[in-house]
């Protein structure tokens, strides 16, 4: 089992968290001036990378809050964790 | 046919000790160029390239496998066949894909072991039971065998079900296709590859893509480890790693790929002679005709490429699993797994065209793919050799994800995700 390390609770174990997928998706600011094809890049349309991946992950059956992560999809490793609203952060230590 | 499997054969064979039965297909250098390159050697590739060249004649035809054929999902898949899909477009689609099952071996003159022994879909609640007649009506009308059956008569099916009205989730029926049933997935994969050789294809294995050729618009060929090879059409089915061709073509694609994880037990006498699966509690189950228990469980919610996925997955699965067959509780497990399926939104798969022409995707079959090996391929090449998609998969193009015509099929498809 993973160990995920929650930026306000510390390190849990992966049952207590989910994953809300790809993050840094932007919501349309202006909705109605988006072709369809827009609409489906925003909603359907997915990086889906092999290796680095910035997710959003949700402490569900803790703090309950979102936060973002950066993970490899191969080695399924956790490279770092930030709050909503941080920078990306560069290459850190966790 | 030259080299025919047949009582005559094995005859022959055994007189000779078995020492000279030839290659089932052949291990050719690249040639500088095709007509059409499959990338992805698994069961859908495999009956791509050989419905390509057994229904519409185009025998020049490479399939490119980064591994060893059947390698990937193929192998790694609880092989279950069925029809029972809730919208018409889906259920003409698997229906077509039953329909070739059934005449499978005879016509690849390869035992693919296919086995129609039933497929039990159990419902849990008031709303899983209307779900299963809903379902079920809708396969009346598409000319699909369903039944909804009672829990005294899923009693007399599989006698070993807890079918307890006390029980933590009790059953409350099940949707039952007679059709359906199981294959051995190894040789599905080998028998198209046997199939698509005589018919001239060749199969490279050990050959990864690394690069999609372009110019003005459209495909040229591949770079791959082996070499620059020359095509005038390219059908991509890499299941898993679609997003990552994709991008070699600059392409992006509604999809996620996800480990799906599964499970055999040791060996035992024949005890479940049916496909049991549940929605609800989530587990879906067979035996083999080797008699391990074929276990199925469900998708990690995060992506991954791993080949392997988490044991508190394995933990619910197994959990349900005892809960309805509670005479399984002691059984050892031998091996557990996991595959990288292609998941789409609406739990459809994307078989058409791309910006690129003559550049095909087949992928997003997600969980479900195994069943769908034959029509599959057979829909592909068709696609592939007119440059037009068959009427069976005309829904299922990448444009319904802008047009918003998507085909929800997460209730039939079986796998939570």
């Amino acid at each position: 089992m993973l160990e995920i390390n929650c930026p306000w609770c510390g390190p849990r174990d992966q049952i207590e968290f989910s994953c809300g997928g790809e993050a840094h998706i932007v919501r349309p600011l202006e909705p109605e001036n988006l072709s369809d094809d827009d609409w489906a890049d925003y909603l359907f349309y997915r990086k889906n990378p092999e290796g680095r991946h910035h997710e959003q992950w949700c402490h569900t059956a803790g703090c309950r809050k979102w936060f973002n992560a950066i993970r490899n999809t191969v080695t399924y490793q956790f490279e770092t964790v930030y709050r909503i609203g941080e920078d990306l952060p560069e290459k850190t230590s966790r | 046919m030259k080299n025919k499997y047949s009582i005559f054969s094995l005859a022959r064979n055994a007189v000779t000790y078995h020492e000279n039965w030839r290659e089932a297909w052949r291990s050719p250098e690249p040639r500088k160029g095709y007509d059409v390159i499959v990338i992805g050697g698994g069961g859908h590739g495999l009956a791509t390239a050989y419905y390509l060249a057994s229904e519409h004649g185009i025998r020049n035809v490479a399939v490119l496998e980064k591994n060893w054929i059947g390698g990937g999902n193929t192998g790694r898949n609880t092989t279950i066949v069925r029809s029972n899909y809730l919208w018409d477009e889906s259920a003409h689609l698997y229906e077509k894909s039953l329909r070739l099952w059934e005449g499978l071996s005879q016509k690849l003159n390869y035992n693919v072991m296919f086995s129609q022994r039933g497929v039990m879909n159990l419902g849990h609640t008031l709303q899983d039971m209307r779900d299963i007649e809903r379902r079920s009506n809708a396969n009346y009308l598409n000319g699909i065998d369903s039944e909804v059956l009672r829990p005294e008569q899923i009693r007399q099916i599989v006698p070993i079900m807890n079918t307890s009205p006390h029980a933590r989730y009790p059953v409350l029926g099940a949707s039952f296709q007679r059709r359906g049933g199981v294959a051995r997935h190894d040789a599905v994969a080998w028998g198209f590859a046997r199939a698509a050789d005589r018919e001239g294809v060749d199969i490279l294995q050990n050959c990864e893509v690394t690069g999609i050729l372009r110019h003005n618009g459209a495909v040229t060929g591949v770079e791959t480890n082996r070499g620059r090879i020359q095509a005038k059409k390219v059908g991509v089915v890499v299941a898993g790693h679609s997003s990552v061709i994709a991008s070699m073509a600059g392409l992006r694609l509604p999809i996620e790929s996800h480990p799906l994880q599964a499970l055999v037990s040791e060996p035992l006498k024949p005890i479940l002679h049916t496909v049991v699966m549940s929605n609800a509690v989530h587990g879906y189950i067979s035996q083999s005709d080797k008699g391990e228990l074929v276990i199925g469980a469900g998708v990690d919610s995060y992506t991954g490429y791993g080949q392997r996925g988490s044991f508190s997955v394995v933990e619910g699965n197994i959990g349900a699993i005892v809960e309805l067959f509670p005479v399984f509780s002691r059984v050892r497990m031998l091996r557990q797994w996991g595959g990288i399926v292609d998941v789409c939104p609406d739990a459809c798969p994307i078989i058409g065209k791309t910006p690129i022409r003559g550049l095909y995707f087949n992928c997003g079959w997600g969980t479900g793919g195994f069943k769908a090996t034959p029509g599959s391929g057979w829909v592909f090449a068709h696609t592939i050799a007119r440059g037009e998609p068959h009427s069976l998969n005309a829904a299922f193009t990448l444009e319904r994800f802008s047009t918003g015509a998507l085909i929800d099929e997460h209730g039939a498809a079986g796998v939570a995700h």
